[in-house]
């Protein structure tokens, strides 16, 4: 199992979500896990139902089996204080960076610069060690930036190679790339079953593999229950709507007869059975363009009340039976 | 619970509008933004204007579905278009949007100097508010060449819907700021006291910004401000220009959201703070809210009427669905409201139950049903104790209590058909008899419905939560399509879909 796994999906999957789950999944049995975010977004606090993270590794959930998991939200400025503090011994002359706005500048001046000191960051706590000799943290769980620009954002090499040439950044690139092109590191791809997610999914996959960074496994999420199948749909294309009306009577749902509340229902029921089987033949499709990504595929099901807490500690079980940790 | 008539945002007089020029959709990722502005600018086109919409990142599909293969930085008029109006469709090329910028400001030389010129490269493609600014600039572009008559823009799909606002400013106050004008020109400085140290900070700086960086970058960095600069005015002024054209009357904002906890809360924060701005909002489009035909029918009710006819099913493999529609039944049942519906969905049940040799039977259906009910989650399993109880242990034995419901109810019925003396039939496959598949479809179809009325009472309460937030803005919702969208004539629909003031929605 990789140590660091980085999640990452298109908008609107849920990857905040799943990566939570997976960080708890992780952590369960006695396990440390750090979850981390790079996107300032704090939504793993909302998730957590916690206050806003600061710069600061924080423990915010407790892993069945005694495990924990702890969150750090990433600010690159903030990191690159820690950085330069680090190789420079600044001190007092880093908020005199700070004020000026350098740190701001420098920061964006170079974009890949940013995700250097992100992406260092997490590496980092991949690698760190207590003074027996044992990781700080048994696995690292990065909310990654979405589909669209994840393989950017990790490939941190080119990015950096074209504006430092030479200089401990270049260095700190060439070491946090070691990482995560290594099996250290697995990438995985949060999709729904919707045409526009499961393609991006398969366009990330290429760019990622292009760029050689190590492609872990697809992960759908909200799936749907499956409550009707082929059979029923096509009983339900062919069935009579009197015979219908007469089983929901007989399930005590009113009169059968025309105008009966039973038999008024028979036609808005059937209909959604149609949206259905239009979804399901969708879903169908896109089932098999991801089986086609030849990864491991999980199933994460649509959480009736909503994602709570408790909802997120449901789909950590389910990671953790579908054997993701 | 239906929506105030007040709040309902009617999108063909806005469309209508001649003064009406732009219309910016935002909203965070994932939620239909960009399907929406092409509906939108299908639906004007259609209605008579010449539009032109601008797509940031468009999925394949959608530029397909407007008959373009692949978008552009140049607008690309849409055939199939009805009526005597016209659509152009175009994608945003942030790198060939800012050369052009260059190009049209600096001549031959030193335009090339500025597009060689490495720091602008890396800033041309991929700098944090680039994509936000390049299309800000754009949109300043087709306002200037005064060609159409509305301009419909998407906006990046950013990490958050307000980076569309701030990112222009970002760039423009970053690249006319102190700092970099220190950085470019600190021979004019010095002298006064207060510079003195300014002094001292920037050699610091710059030493240790050239350590970490190579001094490469700096000069780079200067050289390109310094090019840029003297060319034309200035960045922040051409933010502000097209942040000014944004707040002006004639441009509409529409916040694009789901029914869902994250994207209505970012929906929230936007609407806040296009107010703060003084922008033009015009009003929030609900993408994929659900409804139902069958609202009446409660989720609970649904389910508990599914576990019914998983029972019955089995202890009447004959035909025994005439006497239930006896009149003196149907009529308790209409009466029936969803708050008893237990004790009445047990009394309907009754008749069914006098002939049966167990009369336990009825009294165990209606524990079960509670049990589920409680749940709420009820019906997507069986409980256990409804074969327990009731059954034979066999049949207990081979009912799980997890897995696929469908599959699981139906190896139940099956164990359950076994067990009971009314049939002989034990290894007779359920679909072969057509009675007992109406029922176990039917069963399904109330499974399917329950599903429906949870997913849309959980819609229910998020948009209640908006509204209460924001009682004062005006919603246009489109109900939730099974697929995507491939072609004008799915734009086609999404559009009426807005344009209707009515969604399929339930009533209480």
């Amino acid at each position: 199992m990789s140590r660091l796994q980085v999640v990452s999906g298109k908008g609107g999957t849920g990857k905040t979500t799943v990566a939570a789950a997976l960080a708890l999944a992780l952590a369960t049995e006695g396990k440390r896990a750090l979850l981390v975010e790079v996107e300032g977004r704090q939504g793993i606090a909302q998730l957590f139902e916690t206050e806003a993270l600061p710069y600061e590794e924080r423990k915010i959930a407790v892993a069945p089996g005694g495990g924990e998991v702890y969150a750090l939200a990433i600010d690159p400025e903030l990191a690159l204080l820690d950085y330069l503090q680090m190789f420079y011994k600044l001190g007092g002359a880093g908020r005199a960076l700070k004020k000026l706005g350098a740190i701001d500048f420098a920061t964006t001046i170079a974009p890949g610069l940013r995700d250097v000191l992100l992406t260092g960051k997490a590496c980092e706590a991949v690698r760190r060690k207590e003074k027996s000799g044992r990781f700080t943290y048994d696995y690292v769980v990065m909310d990654a930036p979405p589909t669209g620009r994840i393989t950017r954002f990790l490939n941190v090499n080119d990015e950096v190679a074209g504006l430092a040439k030479i200089g401990p950044i270049h260095n700190q690139a060439q070491a946090v790339m070691r990482v995560l092109k290594s099996p250290e590191t697995a990438v995985h791809l949060v999709t729904l079953l919707e045409e526009m997610p499961v393609q991006e999914t398969a366009d990330g996959i290429a760019e990622l593999r292009a760029a050689k960074l190590p492609v872990g496994r697809i992960i759908v999420n909200m799936v749907r229950p499956a409550l009707l199948d082929g059979v029923d749909l096509k009983l339900a294309e062919t069935a009579s709507r009197s015979a219908i009306a007469k089983s929901l009577s007989s399930a005590g749902l009113g009169g059968a007869r025309r105008g009966g509340l039973a038999e008024r229902l028979v036609d808005p029921l059937l209909q959604q059975a149609g949206e259905y089987a239009e979804r399901y033949t969708l879903e169908t499709e896109q089932r098999s363009v991801l089986a086609e990504q030849a990864l491991p595929l999980h199933e994460l099901p649509l959480l009736a009340e909503g994602m709570d807490l408790a909802g997120l500690y449901e789909l950590a079980a389910q990671l953790r039976k579908q054997g993701m940790s | 619970m239906s929506l105030d008539p007040a709040r309902v945002l009617d999108l063909d007089p806005l469309l209508d509008d001649p003064q009406t020029r732009i219309v910016v959709c935002c909203g965070s990722g994932g939620v239909g933004k960009t399907t929406t502005a092409a509906a939108l600018g299908l639906r004007a086109a259609e209605r008579g204007r010449k539009v032109v919409v601008l797509t940031i990142d468009p999925a394949r599909r959608l530029a397909q579905s407007m008959g373009i293969d692949s978008l552009d930085n140049t607008p690309r008029r849409v055939k199939g278009v009805e009526g005597s109006g016209e659509l152009h469709a175009m994608m945003l090329d942030m790198k060939r949007t800012f050369d052009e910028v260059v190009e049209a400001h600096a001549e031959g030389d030193r335009a090339a100097a500025i597009l060689n010129n490495p720091f602008y490269q890396s800033l041309s493609a991929g700098f944090a508010g680039t994509q936000e600014y390049m299309a800000m600039e754009k949109l300043g572009q087709l306002r200037a060449r005064d060609e159409w008559d509305l301009i419909v823009v998407d906006t990046p799909p950013s990490r958050s819907a307000l980076d569309f606002l701030d990112a222009p400013k970002r760039l423009g106050s970053f690249l006319d700021g102190r700092l970099i004008r220190l950085l470019t020109a600190p021979a004019k400085l010095g002298g006064r006291a207060g510079m003195k140290f300014l002094n001292v900070g920037m050699s610091m700086m710059t030493g240790t910004l050239g350590k970490l960086l190579g001094g490469q970058l700096l000069k780079d960095v200067q050289t390109f401000v310094a090019a840029m600069d003297t060319t034309f005015g200035g960045f922040r002024t051409r933010a502000d220009a097209t942040y000014k054209l944004l707040q002006a009357p004639g441009t509409a904002f529409l916040v694009v959201a789901a029914p869902e906890r994250d994207a209505l809360r970012e929906a929230a924060y936007f609407v806040e703070r296009l107010a703060a701005e003084k922008m033009p909002f015009a009003g929030l489009v609900l993408n994929r809210v659900h409804g139902s035909g069958a609202a009446q029918l409660s989720a609970e009710r649904a389910l508990a009427a599914a576990e019914d006819l998983d029972s019955v099913e089995s202890e009447h493999p004959d035909p025994a669905a005439t006497e239930n529609a006896e009149p003196g039944t149907a009529e308790n049942a209409d009466s029936t409201t969803a708050e008893n519906a237990e004790a009445d969905t047990a009394d309907a049940a009754a008749p069914d139950d006098v002939d049966d040799p167990d009369s336990a039977t009825a009294e165990n259906l209606a524990g079960a049903r509670i049990v589920d009910q409680a749940d709420g989650k009820a019906g997507l399993r069986n409980s256990p104790g409804t074969y327990g109880s009731s059954e034979s242990p066999t049949s207990g034995a081979s009912a799980p209590d997890e897995g696929s419901p469908a599959i699981t109810d139906r190896t139940a019925g099956t164990g359950r058909t076994t067990a009971t003396d009314h049939t002989t039939a034990t290894d007779k496959p359920a679909a072969t008899d057509p009675e007992r598949s109406i029922d176990q479809l039917t069963a399904g179809l109330l499974r399917l419905h329950a599903e429906r009325m949870q997913l849309l009472s959980r819609e229910q309460r998020t948009r209640d939560r908006f509204a209460a937030r924001h009682p004062e803005v005006p919603v246009a919702e489109v109900a939730a399509l099974p697929g995507d969208v491939h072609d004008l004539a799915g734009l086609r629909d999404i559009g009426n879909r807005l344009a209707a003031h009515r969604p399929e929605l339930p009533e209480s």
